[in-house]
């Protein structure tokens, strides 16, 4: 090219540059439709449409929910606050018309109209090998279901075309809860084997990228990291049809942006924002603002108790009241949570978990303890935290920091990346923490299995191990399994109470589940997995 | 011509190389575990293991990095664990989204600053010096995160006039086949005007503040260069000559003064980029910086592998057209490879 000729086209793309007036053209189609679509917007986004994917993360649940049956489901019960919420203990049948606890098994009679969303009939032939999907896959949902004793795929076995059955290895009072939770989700077996290959048996690229089930709702379009689409099944017989048409699901990184999305009436639902903006609407009551406990999930402080000087009782106790639980719960929850200290003196322990222990801030006390365990002029520690969750564990552990600085224990703040945090939990070398966990099953003794057994598993993040409340938290399985309720509620009363006295881990609050939405959006559901049901929800 | 083409490229190829080999290294030496981090919160140690052989992580270094420059020589990235996508259809995807904002970005900037940096050179000391001065000053020292959350507040919260900072199209409009991956080209390809405002309106904010940040490196060296060339001596022939003063100043002072400028423009095309992960996230915008940023939170080696790779790639393609239009532009610069 000449020198001249590009200074000449140069100028010639300049002069074309001045737009043409654009014609100011919107549909009609565009309001209409509005009114039939859900507009969710959140900070994460699926990064697998299976729940059986490998490493599938937490919003990929809400999707295998929305659109995959499961053979029961759980009813619902009115919750706190009036809010529709998940009754533990009843089930209602959803891919199965009926079904039949037995002594050692249970049976599924089959819906015989359901169908997958390619119009494949769904049968027993369906169940059977989703199920052995679910126990063979390996990782997190092989994981899921060996907590409710389902580990072999011979426990599933077709009776005819439409009943299947599903026999205990034991008795176990968490196999059927455990059929109803994400995990054992009915896949379109005939269509995901058409996409296997030797090198993946169970189809999961296949089912990775597009839904195979019969749920309420399809993904007709997902763009990893930026929005999910799902229409609804027209199809669907499992309950009654869906109000809402098409769920539109954008990822928003920015939480001030998500807000005000919110407050400018442009989205419909959000949820992960800081406690504070769900607070502040809350006030300001230009939205509907659902603020519900985790079930069964604690915020604690955990101490490795087998290294000095946590392996002393004394100094954990003098920890426990040196907290300054108050001024987290109002400075960093803004109240949005439930307090698990202080309760009264003589009030007995319950059978129920979580429930709020005895101790209080009460830095006199907590120095004498400290003289007590020979430490009165203190030590010198580290205090992580997971940085996924930095909004609210950064505060809390300068809080933390600012008290335990009161009885002599002076502690630097160690931020792990999150991509980090799980691999230093595995290492259990951490000597004091931060954490949460929240079990979908809610049973006490599902949560001390997991927190306090001396099998240690990767929540025992204390590494705390106590023959006499591994016979109790045994015992308490061992009764819920034969229905001996006196035993187990002994039990229950009798790990809690350990767990208090021994105190490897501080439990701070329960958290809750926050979710704003606009005030023509209703029904809302909670769920033990804490995600969006949009079966339920409506507009209008 | 062609030859000195073919020469550059071959004297990029080290360096592509050199990346190919630091990235590798650098993600490896990153503290995160994947395989942990994608086993899940409830993984036993076995599961992690598992994941570890999916993700042929338990293989020595040296077997990792030949199998994956293998891959790349099949043009495979990878794929990416954060988003489950093959890196390289994700990369085609992503960087027009980011491309179509930078370049919007520079061409606003542009327009303001060269004008801005002539005006401010041709009077100084006079007002629109110091203009110049203080648009400059505050544009450079605004973080752009932060201009971009203030520009959302007032234009989108507080006024309604832009719409909704939630990526590149309005939620109810589908996007344009794709032709170039540009929006604002392929629906007007697609003669789709509907979609075009809602893409242009959606650009509007996010280039703003690229435009914004950008303004000052490219204003203060149109002035100092217009300065420097003011005060030469072919200028003062040139007017004493008696021609216009329009005349000495763009068609003879301006050209002179314009390689400095482009050589600037390379340099803040570049930054841009950089600059964009945070406007990126601000605006929900879909592209390769917020892209790559997930996936060094999650130690997902592939895609910040396949990221840095595509901006290397970039980078030499960009110095190589700043080269040809040196000449185009100054006839007295020999191209020499």
């Amino acid at each position: 090219m000449k020198r001249r000729d590009f200074l000449k086209s140069v100028s010639g793309l300049a002069a074309g540059a001045t737009l043409p007036v654009i014609p100011s053209v919107v549909s009609s189609a565009y309001a209409d439709a509005r009114s039939e679509t859900l507009l969710i917007v959140s900070e994460g986004g699926p990064n697998n449409l299976d729940i059986h994917g490998v490493g599938t993360n937490v919003p990929g649940y809400e999707v295998s929910w929305n659109c995959y049956d499961r053979l029961i489901s759980h009813e619902m019960k009115t919750g706190p606050g009036g809010v529709p919420y998940y009754d533990r203990d009843k089930f209602k049948g959803e891919l199965a018309e009926e079904f039949k606890i037995d002594d050692m098994s249970v049976t599924f009679k089959l819906r015989k109209n359901a169908k997958f969303h390619d119009g494949t009939p769904v049968t027993a032939k369906d169940v059977k090998w989703s199920l052995d999907r679910a126990v063979s896959v390996g990782g997190f949902p092989t994981f899921q279901m060996s907590a409710g004793s389902l580990t072999k795929p011979e426990q599933f076995v077709v009776i005819d075309d439409h009943t299947v059955r599903v026999d205990f290895l034991k008795k176990d009072r968490l196999t059927v809860p455990d059929l109803a939770v994400i995990v054992p989700c009915i896949v379109n077996s005939e269509l995901v084997k058409k996409n296997a290959n030797e090198k993946d048996p169970w189809g999961l690229e296949f089912t990775k990228q597009q839904t195979a089930g019969s749920g309420a709702y399809k993904v007709t379009k997902w763009t990893a990291g930026t929005e999910v689409i799902m229409e609804r099944n027209e199809d669907w017989v499992c309950g009654p049809l869906p109000k809402i048409k098409r769920v539109i699901w954008r990822m928003v990184p920015q939480a001030g942006n998500r807000r005000a999305l919110l407050e400018r009436g442009d989205a419909d639902i959000s949820y992960e924002l800081p406690n504070k903006d769900f607070q502040e609407m809350k006030a300001s009551g230009k939205l509907n603002v659902v603020s519900l406990p985790f079930s069964n999930g604690i915020q604690y402080i955990g101490m490795n108790v087998t290294k000095p000087p946590f392996d002393n009782p004394r100094v954990r106790q003098a920890v426990a009241y040196a907290l300054p639980y108050q001024k987290i719960m109002d400075a960093v929850m803004f109240g949005l949570a439930n307090p698990m200290f202080g309760a009264a003196k003589d009030k007995p322990t319950e059978v129920a978990w979580p429930q709020p222990h005895k101790y209080n801030t009460d830095i006199e006390k907590a120095k004498a303890l400290m003289a007590e365990a020979g430490l009165a002029s203190g030590f010198e520690t580290t205090i992580s935290f997971d940085l996924n969750f930095a909004g609210v564990n950064e505060p809390l552990c300068v809080l933390v920091q600012e008290s335990l600085a009161q009885i002599g224990i002076r502690t630097t703040i160690n931020k792990v990346p999150g991509a980090n945090w799980r691999t230093e939990l595995n290492k259990k070398e951490m000597p004091l923490f931060t954490n949460v966990f929240s079990g979908w099953l809610d049973y006490p003794e599902y949560f001390f299995y997991w927190c306090y057994h001396g099998n240690n598993s990767v929540f025992n993040t204390m590494s705390y191990k106590s023959a006499e409340m591994d016979k109790l938290i045994d015992g308490a399985r061992t009764a819920a399994a034969t229905g001996d309720m006196t035993t187990y509620d002994t039990d229950v009363k009798g790990f809690v109470d350990l767990a208090y006295a021994d105190i490897p881990r501080i439990p701070l609050y329960q958290p809750f589940v926050n979710v704003a939405m606009q005030k023509n959006i209703s029904g809302y559901q909670y769920w033990f997995h804490r995600r969006l049901d949009y079966r339920a929800l409506a507009k209008g | 011509m062609l030859t000195m083409i073919g020469k550059r490229l071959m004297f990029a190829i080290p360096s592509l190389i050199g990346v190919v080999i630091v990235t590798f290294l650098l993600t490896r030496a990153l503290p995160g575990d994947p395989a942990a981090y994608f086993a899940g919160p409830a993984a036993t140690k076995e599961a992690v293991e598992q994941i570890r052989k999916k993700l042929g992580l338990d293989k020595p270094l040296i077997e990792q990095f030949f199998r994956y420059t293998n891959d790349l020589a099949h043009g495979d990235f990878g794929n990416s664990l954060t988003t489950g996508q093959p890196v390289a259809a994700e990369i085609r995807n992503r960087l027009p989204a980011s491309a179509e904002l930078t370049l919007l970005g520079l061409i606003v900037s542009i327009v303001i600053a060269i004008p801005l940096g002539v005006l401010a050179a041709t009077r100084p000391g006079s007002w629109i010096d110091h203009l110049c001065r203080i648009t400059t000053t505050a544009g450079v020292s605004l973080p752009v995160f932060f201009t971009g959350l203030v520009l959302v507040y007032f234009f989108y919260f507080r006024l309604g006039w832009s719409p909704a900072p939630l990526g590149r199209l309005d939620v109810f409009y589908s996007a344009p086949p794709t032709v170039t991956g540009f929006y604002l080209i392929d629906t007007l390809i697609a003669r789709d005007f509907e979609a075009f405002r809602s893409a242009l309106s959606q650009l509007i904010l996010p280039a703003t503040t690229l435009a914004i940040f950008s303004l000052a490196p490219i204003a203060r060296m149109t002035r100092a260069s217009m300065l420097a060339v003011l005060s030469s001596e072919f200028v003062r022939t040139a007017r004493a000559s008696g021609l216009s003063p329009t005349t000495v100043i763009v068609t003879y002072a301006f050209r002179n003064a314009m390689l400095p400028v482009i050589t600037t423009l390379s340099m803040v095309f570049s930054f841009l980029l950089g600059a964009n992960v945070l406007v990126e996230k601000v605006f929900a915008w879909p592209g390769i910086g917020s892209y790559a940023v997930e996936a060094l939170i999650s130690s997902d080696f592939a895609p910040v592998q396949g990221f840095v790779l595509t901006m290397a790639v970039m980078y030499v393609l960009l110095n190589l057209v700043i080269d040809i239009l040196y000449g185009v532009i100054d006839p007295r610069v020999r191209l020499e490879g």
